[in-house]
């Protein structure tokens, strides 16, 4: 198992370096960011001293290897625009993003989990129908769309939360419910499925032969079986929000990075740019490496190796 | 009074294509410690028949149309939900054909075992697992202690069927529904489990209905058998009696189409019987094997033949019953 981890984290590292080259031929193909760090009215000369400096003259292979050079000793550059390290800026940011999606991921799950078995269970009720409508709204519905709604509604109307910013509780509860509810959700019809699956298996009528109560039958035997296919989601979906929620965090002001990464690609800021890519690319993989894990507690049949 | 008598049992399924009849009228006695065979083609309404005993059909799609099921007296079909969670795995149990899926992968065969130790008898973790291992060491399985922490998935089909078995007669039912439970099985670990069967069924006195198509099986271990067809019940006799006269035509094709081990030319008589079954949402008006059958009258086809008792203890639903 240890073995199995330490391989896992060492492709980490191709991943890492696979990513970075992607990231770094695309970011010096979309322009110059020199013109943008000068004063429109800059001479030729300054423009030209400037690249020099920042080593934009060198070919693009001299590039890539000094800044992975300078990364492999934690060195990720520093911010053209706001001239301090990229990674400290990057991290700063982090545990608002993980907290947002955390929060967001959790409030889904909550829901969506009972509400699937639910639907699942009493398939063809009302209950059934009406949540699956419902969450096919949720997820048709945009996330900015949404925000703003809840803004109006619970901000601006009934005044029981703020409208933005981080810090309280209070101010989570708005931007994860817009970012959690698309997930609730799409998380409620995937569990309904699964379940539904499931609960058609032999091994739930061999335990239903056994004389054990429903709540055992689907809470036990169904539930862990379906639980599989949802944390594989639930995993990736994890992934996804940490960078991908820039939408929520503007009309939230919520200081995540995902703001902060589309801030960089206005403004051309390639070392932060380059390295939040490579940051968020990383944390993917470990997300994924947790859930791999995670299915050795699920799935007897999956075991890495000399787990005896 | 039978262990178990069914009376007049009609099972309909309402589906989007129309309402199936998979139990039509299906009348069979069980007596304590008696094993009875229950043989008939796929799709004859066996394993409804034996779910329903058991209230384990999905209602809907399946709809209880009539007849009753009195199980030591009370009716199950319109007894209260919860005793009849008290009876599964406790007085009745059930095995499937299955054994692959059957058993729930993700937990351990320990667990899966306990369970029914648990619930029906109020044991505690530790001792519903010793329980487990106890019992898995009287079904066969070697090394117990270290089977209870195993997952299905280490164990061969048989392994599993002996697991399937235990859990079953682990609260010593008084009456066990094997619903084709060699029939997934190597030949040579379907005689072994056949015995297993047997061997339990003298020890702690079990009735066993054996639901099978395969007529060796029934001729090996039942002492009476019951026929279906289309969800009818058209034979009922002691198995010796039914093997040597047969009295249907559908039993007498059934009991041809056996393949001999000293014949090597027999393949051609493997089909004795011309035509298809008749579909369940499609059964023809009187007698459904009719449209099959060599003898048919015209009044096979208008009206429906009454399960008569025409030898001692042998009955027959046919109005040309074949003769000795
Ligand atoms: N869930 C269901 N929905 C609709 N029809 C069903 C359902 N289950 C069974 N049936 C129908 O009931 C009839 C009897 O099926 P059953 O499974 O009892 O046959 P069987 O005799 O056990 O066959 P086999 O030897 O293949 O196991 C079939 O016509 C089948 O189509
Ligand atoms: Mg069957």
């Amino acid at each position: 198992m240890a073995r199995y981890i330490l391989k896992r984290l060492w492709h980490t590292v191709y991943v890492a370096v696979g990513i970075s080259l992607i990231s770094f031929f695309f970011i010096h193909l979309s322009g110059d960011p020199v013109l943008l760090m000068l004063p429109p009215d800059a001479s030729k000369e300054e423009v030209e001293t400037l690249r020099e400096q920042l080593g934009f003259n060198d070919p693009l292979a001299v590039q890539y290897l000094r800044f992975a050079g300078h990364a492999l000793r934690g060195d990720l550059g520093v911010s053209l625009v706001h001239r301090v390290p990229a990674l400290d800026l990057i991290f700063e940011r982090l545990p608002a993003s993980l907290e947002l999606a955390g929060a967001a991921m959790l409030f889904a799950l909550a829901v969506a989990v009972p509400l699937g078995i639910l639907a699942a269970v009493r398939r063809g009720s009302l209950l059934d129908l009406g949540s699956m409508l419902a969450a096919l709204f949720g997820l048709s519905m945009p996330h900015f769309w949404l925000g703003i709604m809840l803004v109006l509604l619970f901000s601006v109307h009934l005044g029981w939360f703020p409208t933005s910013g981080r810090g309280s509780f209070a101010q989570l509860v708005l931007p994860a419910l817009a970012l959690g509810l698309s997930l609730l959700a799409m998380f409620a019809r995937l569990t309904r499925s699964v379940m539904l699956e499931v609960l058609g298996q032999d091994y739930v009528r061999t335990a239903r032969a056994k004389g054990l109560r429903e709540r055992l039958v689907i809470g036990k035997h169904a539930l862990k079986n379906a639980l599989i296919p949802l944390v594989t989601v639930a995993g990736m979906q994890f992934g996804f929000l940490i960078g991908g929620t820039v939408i929520i965090e503007t009309v939230f002001a919520w200081p995540g990075v995902g703001r902060l990464v589309v801030q960089a690609i206005f403004s051309r800021d390639y070392p932060l740019v380059q390295a939040a890519v490579l940051v968020l690319a990383v944390l993917f993989v470990l997300i994924n490496l947790l859930v791999d894990l995670l299915y050795v507690l699920l799935d007897p049949q999956i075991s890495y190796g000399g787990g005896s | 009074m039978p262990l178990l008598s069914i009376r007049g049992l009609k099972i309909h399924f309402r589906t989007p294509q129309g309402t199936g009849v998979a139990v039509d009228g299906v009348s069979l006695d069980v007596a304590a410690g008696e094993v009875v065979g229950l043989v008939g083609e796929s799709g004859c309404g066996k394993s409804v028949l034996a779910l329903s005993i058991l209230r384990l059909l999905p209602v809907p799609p399946a709809l209880f149309a009539g007849g009753e099921i009195r199980f030591e007296g009370r009716d199950l079909l319109r007894a209260d939900p919860r005793d009849i969670l008290a009876l599964r795995g406790n007085r009745i149990s059930m095995i499937f054909q299955e054994p692959m899926t059957a058993l729930n992968p993700v937990f351990t065969i320990g667990d899966q075992l306990a369970e029914v130790y648990r619930v029906h008898r109020g044991q505690s973790r530790s001792q519903a697992l010793a329980s487990a291992a106890r019992m898995l060491g009287r079904v066969g399985v070697p090394a117990p202690e270290r089977r209870v922490r195993e997952y299905p998935f280490q164990l061969s089909g048989g392994m599993r069927q002996r697991v399937m078995i235990a859990i079953a007669l682990a609260c010593r039912p008084a009456l066990l529904l094997a619903d084709e439970p060699t029939t997934a099985l190597d030949v040579s670990i379907q005689a072994q489990i056949l015995d297993l069967m047997l061997s339990l069924n003298a020890e702690l006195h079990t009735a066993i209905l054996l639901i099978t198509h395969d007529l060796a099986v029934v001729a090996e271990v039942t002492r009476r058998v019951a026929v279906m067809y289309t969800g009818r019940l058209v034979e009922e006799a002691p198995t010796a009696a039914l093997f040597e006269t047969p009295l249907h035509p559908y039993t007498r094709g059934l009991l041809a189409s056996i393949p001999r081990a000293d014949a090597s030319f027999q393949t051609e008589s493997l089909n004795e019987i011309p035509g298809v079954v008749p579909s369940a949402f499609a059964l023809p008006p009187g007698c459904h094997f009719a449209p099959r059958c060599p003898r048919a009258a015209e009044i096979c086809r208008r009206e429906a033949p009454r399960l008569e008792e025409l030898l001692p203890g042998h009955r027959v639903a046919c109005w040309r019953p074949v003769d000795g």
